[in-house]
């Protein structure tokens, strides 16, 4: 008897500890609006703008948005299967995507949040100041192997890449490279920071990344005579740069909570979130 | 005091009150549960069956496609591999060989190093000095593979570049060294667990026959254990080639077979970052996808391969031990 009381008394307790954690998590579900929740996926390059954002949205409009990123095919795969509303890239949509999301239904629009310059840089050690494409696209190539065939000190270039299915890698290799193949003993990381990182603490390292990630640590490098600045991102002279875009399903409704996430970047509050991060802003406040 | 003693052998009387005739209703009643019951626990167990027979069968179904495009031939052969390029090159051998490049480096690092540890605790070292290092040995296994990564490229690259003169520092080395300090816990482990179970009986036998301590450890008792030792080597093998995180972030991901070949100082690419690395910015369903798959499948072929290795002389030492005693 007394032990069926026991083991009683035990159930009941632990269906009142499981009822109290289920609790909150159950209020939210059924409190928390669909409308007011964004998913947001896709490039790790546009993920800081998207991050900034989300902040600011979060704070003012008490919104709840998460913020994925893990590459921009990975956003144009969620967008597709209608697993997030907005999809953030770094590169255009491809045809084979496109078709596959026209397929399921999806419409995917473009929104230009700003632009970003891919920059080559070097270890702030190294000589070597300006290089043009051509040299750039040898050193790829595996034509140039050591600083000193560049005028820099006698030491082998370690080349580094970001992986062959980012965003800023085919950038990359569509403006720089002109499709040609790099060769094989291209080092790859698969990150902006990575990438940065091993180009600090590697002396003849040689590395592209966005302009967001730029700072003194490292050195960028004159192409073919243009120093990569906002300035000359913004106004095209600077010959490796790109549109970062968002992609909704459709445009989104006026008024929406994604509408307004979409044309965040054209207020003046977004244009001084993107000067922030690093990038180029298409408005001019 | 009296009716305590009656309350109590009543209670006692109670438990033996089931009929010994049962109704045919509560004879099936019994019958079904324990089917149900089971049946029940078959299920759960199949369940991790399953799930292994799934994982086959989901990334055989994703690898088919390239498989049977007919670029099997140039995916083991070549060693190009530019999956994104026009037209694109799928070739696997310079990634197999960059995988067991940091395997076989790892192995080379940490299988003396574990042997010779896991002889100490199981054989020199005092019972409560032993009780204190294997716990934290095994700690060591838990520590994740992203926090080895950054050791590996914030700390020992830069190091390998300054002191070593190495123009990169990820590279096959690098990556091999914390592959290493990652399979040296399972291999002590394992390792010192097949020489206790040696036995007591076969050590005493020896010094009765006037061997020597270090005679005793090297001709009697890491012969005795060899199955369980190999066991251990394989299984900190399967950990060194599983191994993902830490081999994207150490090895430099170049997909290059080094030149000269014992040039480990090199950067390699391997199966597991290849799969990690590219994965995330494939579009799904393209040539690229699918040949990512296919290395899934030929890792999968290897680690199966090793698992099964593994058993063979895991049992193979129980059967041992058991002929000894």
């Amino acid at each position: 008897m007394s032990k069926k009381w026991q083991v009683a008394t035990q159930v009941a307790a632990w269906m009142v500890l499981a009822a109290i954690l289920l609790m909150p998590t159950v209020d939210a579900h059924s409190a928390g609006t669909e409308a007011k929740k964004l998913q947001i996926e896709g490039s790790t390059t546009v993920g800081p703008i998207a991050d900034a954002f989300a902040e600011v949205f979060m704070k003012t409009k008490g919104m709840s948005i998460t913020v994925k990123k893990t590459g921009s095919g990975d956003g144009a795969a969620a967008l597709i299967d209608g697993r997030c509303d907005i999809a953030t890239m770094s590169r255009f949509m491809k045809p084979k995507e496109f078709k596959k999301a026209v397929e399921k239904g999806i419409m995917p629009v473009a929104h230009v949040v700003a632009m970003d310059g891919v920059c080559v840089i070097v270890n702030p050690s190294n000589p070597v100041k300006a290089l043009s494409r051509e040299q750039v696209r040898k050193i790829y190539k595996g034509e140039i192997t050591n600083w000193k065939q560049l005028g820099g000190a006698d030491k082998t270039i370690v080349v580094i890449s970001r992986d062959t299915s980012s965003g800023t890698y085919e950038t990359f290799h569509k403006l720089l490279m002109k499709k040609q193949k790099m060769f094989k003993g291209v080092e790859y990381v698969n990150s902006n920071p990575q990438a940065y990182n091993r180009v600090k603490t590697t002396e003849g390292a040689i590395a592209y990344v966005g302009l967001g990630f730029v700072d003194k640590a490292v050195k960028a490098l004159e192409i073919d005579g243009v120093t990569p600045s906002r300035k000359t991102i913004a106004s095209g002279k600077y010959p490796i740069s790109r549109p970062l875009f968002l992609f909704t399903n459709g445009y989104p409704k006026l008024g929406s909570e994604i509408h307004a996430f979409c044309t965040f970047h054209l207020t003046e509050k977004g244009q001084e979130v993107i000067e922030a991060k690093g990038f180029v802003p298409v408005t001019s406040y | 005091m009296k009716d305590e003693v009656n309350a109590s052998s009543k209670a006692a009387a109670a438990d033996f009150d089931r009929p010994l005739l049962l109704t045919p209703g509560q004879d099936m009643a019994g019958y079904l549960t324990a089917v149900a019951g089971k049946a029940l626990l078959l299920a759960i167990t199949c369940a991790s069956v399953l799930a292994v027979i799934l994982i086959f069968v989901f990334i055989i179904k994703e690898a088919w496609p390239f498989i049977v495009s007919g670029g099997l031939g140039k995916f083991l052969g070549g060693t190009g591999w530019y999956p994104e390029a026009n037209p694109a090159e799928f070739g696997a051998l310079a990634l197999l060989a960059g995988s067991l490049y940091v395997t076989a480096g790892a192995l080379i690092i940490a299988v003396p190093i574990g042997l010779l540890a896991a002889v100490f605790l199981s054989d020199i070292v005092s019972f409560r000095i032993r009780q204190f290092i294997k716990p934290v040995i095994e700690l060591l296994a838990a520590v994740p593979s992203v926090a080895y990564g950054f050791f590996a490229i914030l700390v020992l690259a830069p190091w390998m570049q300054k002191n070593l003169g190495l123009p990169t520092g990820a590279n096959a080395f690098n990556a091999s060294i914390i592959l290493a300090v990652m399979a040296i816990p399972t291999i002590i482990s394992i390792a010192e667990d097949a020489l206790s179970a040696a036995g007591r009986d076969l050590r005493e036998g020896s010094y009765a026959l006037g061997a020597t301590r270090a005679e005793t450890l090297v001709k009697v008792v890491i012969p005795a254990a060899h199955s369980g030792i190999i066991a251990a080597v394989i299984l900190g093998m399967m950990r060194a080639i599983g191994e993902t995180m830490v081999v994207w972030m150490a090895s430099g991901n170049a997909a290059q077979i080094p030149s000269p070949w014992w040039d480990i100082t090199k950067s390699v690419r391997t199966l597991t970052a290849t799969i990690a690395g590219d994965m995330g910015e494939t579009a799904k369903g393209s040539d690229h996808y699918h040949s990512l798959f296919a290395l899934g499948l030929m890792l999968l072929v290897i680690t199966f391969a090793l698992n099964l290795l593994s058993e063979f002389f895991l049992s193979r030492a129980k059967r041992r031990r058991g002929g000894v005693k």
